[in-house]
């Protein structure tokens, strides 16, 4: 009885497990060996070891300087959400109450539940030179010039920032909520001032969910493509774009893979560099 | 006091307008007849009526359709399996099975899309709906898990023991015990599994063969050729969809179950 336990136990794995290693295992595998090819092995054309492909990324500014950029995109998107959502969350867990915190919750999430294409979509309505916000401010100062900053960096980052944004309120609120009201209550009646309860009480308590939006925002911001393509024009070239641009219009997949991997090994170094630091945090809190 | 309520609305308020206007406007636009979206506002149909003869658009938007089913039960199955074995039956490999789970959420989807087209090309798996099935399902399953696995945390395991101990076979005890209790979970979970199969662009996008797609990559694919408001009129008609969907299944069901 006990042996036929664990071979259901193992049985209903199973299907999860090999579905796992089929479609990320296996995939990540061969992209890494891939990513050692000196050239795309297509036909009879045989594709050697070679390290040309990292190579090419320490001898060419370019591939350096758009890895900069994509970090410094997710910098940015991420230190906007967290300026807006924080204070969105703080407010929605401890000054609005009842029907009406549910309500707003809800208006928060339910954007996720449309495309994400189409949310950024819809920004380059509202971006673009006569779009709704040069009419906007044409119809305060006639004559004004034109605002339209569609096709710019600071456009990708605006769409980004809607995208992402509620991932920041859904963290930092379910930590917000979570502080027991009589621990403010004892900063308070000890003298503590709104600021001093904030700074000692509530932003370390806060501090876990607001890390998890911040791992949860950067990490997908660094990989993106779509976004800075439709929203960025010439301004929009990522790393992400360069890689998208590997499979779909060069075929160079090999250096698509190398620069994956490139991606893949910053985002991980950015996050064991700032683990001894989030540990230390946490652990205050 | 007062001040900072009436501050705190105010800022919601300014949330809310940044997170829905440009939606609404990509919405009004749908309905405004010039092509440029130039201004002042014609309202026209013109573009509602021009995506009815787009066959392209029609086709992809029943492979979304078709694919989103497909997925959402081959994910809510296999991860509600899943869950249940983690939640009940301590062994060993269930390290490597919650390792497996980190990838698809912490990857960019980018890099996980583009090394399953290199993998699928090469294995003869090849490029199609089959394939983005695969990956669509490999996208939900971490999601699924964690839901479900939630959810029979939640209520333990004294009532299966109960059943067991009563006689019932452990498919007994399955149909009639556990499956009852978790149902908002798997409900909730499918709904997760369904909006990420529906809404996913990135995976399908590198999986998709000539002549194979689906509505988010047809729509990039027309982002890309140049703005039509038909866009925006197929925009408003997933966003009006989904919204629907949603107040449909949460009418039907109370997600997070009565604690």
């Amino acid at each position: 009885m006990k042996l036929k336990r664990e071979w259901i136990g193992y049985g209903l794995t199973v299907p999860a497990f090999v579905w796992l290693c089929i479609t990320v295992v296996l995939p990540l595998m061969m992209m890494f060996y891939f990513s050692f090819m000196s050239r795309m092995p297509i036909g009879n054309a045989a594709a050697t070891f070679s390290l040309k492909q990292y190579a090419s990324f320490f001898q060419r500014d370019f591939y350096r300087f758009l890895t900069w950029r994509s970090i410094m995109l997710g910098v940015h998107v991420t230190f906007f959400c967290v300026l807006i959502g924080y204070p969105a969350a703080l407010v929605l867990a401890r000054a609005v109450k009842g029907r009406w915190r549910d309500a707003i919750l809800l208006l928060v999430v339910l954007p996720f539940w449309s495309n994400a294409l189409i949310r950024i979509f819809a920004w380059t309505m509202v971006l673009r030179t006569d779009g709704l916000m040069d009419q906007a401010l044409h119809f305060l100062l006639p004559g004004a010039p034109s605002i339209g900053v569609l096709y710019s960096y600071p456009a990708v980052v605006i769409g980004l920032v809607h995208s992402f944004v509620p991932y920041m309120i859904l963290t930092c609120y379910v930590s917000l909520q979570a502080i027991d009201d009589s621990l403010i209550e004892a900063g308070q009646s000890l003298g503590g001032s709104g600021l001093t309860v904030f700074r000692r009480i509530i932003l370390p308590l806060s501090l876990p969910g607001l890390l998890v939006g911040v791992v949860l925002i950067f990490i997908p911001v660094v990989g993106s493509f779509m976004e800075p393509r439709i929203l960025g024009g010439r301004e929009g070239i990522m790393l992400g774009t360069v890689i998208e641009d590997q499979f779909t219009e060069v075929f160079n997949w090999p250096l698509g893979a190398a620069l994956s991997f490139i991606l893949l090994g910053v985002v991980a170094i950015i996050f064991a560099a700032a683990y001894p630091l989030l540990k230390n945090r946490l652990k205050v809190a | 006091m007062l001040k900072i309520r009436n501050f705190s609305y105010g800022y919601l308020i300014c949330l809310l307008a940044f997170i829905y206007v440009p939606i609404f406007v990509m919405m009004a636009m749908g309905f405004n007849e010039s092509s440029d979206y130039e201004l002042p506002f014609r309202f026209s149909l013109i573009w509602y009526q021009q995506l009815a003869g787009n066959d392209v658009l029609w086709r992809a938007g029943s492979n979304s359709v078709v694919l989103a089913v497909a997925s959402t039960m081959v994910a809510t199955v296999i991860g509600t399996m899943a869950a249940l074995a983690m939640a009940r039956h301590r062994m060993r490999g269930h390290a490597i099975l919650q390792i497996l789970l980190f990838p698809p959420m912490a990857v960019p989807w980018l890099i996980l899309a583009t090394s399953m087209l290199i993998f699928f090309y090469y294995s003869g798996i090849g490029r199609g709906l089959h394939a983005m099935l695969l990956a669509h399902v490999a996208l939900s399953l971490p999601y699924v898990i964690i839901v479900v696995g939630a959810r029979l945390q939640s209520f333990g395991a004294d009532l299966e023991d109960a059943s067991a101990t009563l006689g019932a076979n452990p498919w007994q005890t399955f149909s009639r015990v556990t499956l009852p209790v978790i149902a908002p979970g798997v409900a909730a979970a499918g709904l997760f599994a369904f909006g990420i199969s529906f809404d996913q662009f990135v995976t399908s996008y590198f999986l998709a063969p000539p002549g194979v797609t689906t509505l988010p990559v047809e729509i990039y694919a027309s982002i890309r050729k140049g703005f039509t408001p038909e866009i925006n009129a197929i925009s408003t008609i997933i966003i009006v969809g989904s919204m629907l969907l949603l107040a449909i299944v949460s009418k039907f069901y109370q997600f997070g179950g009565s604690k």
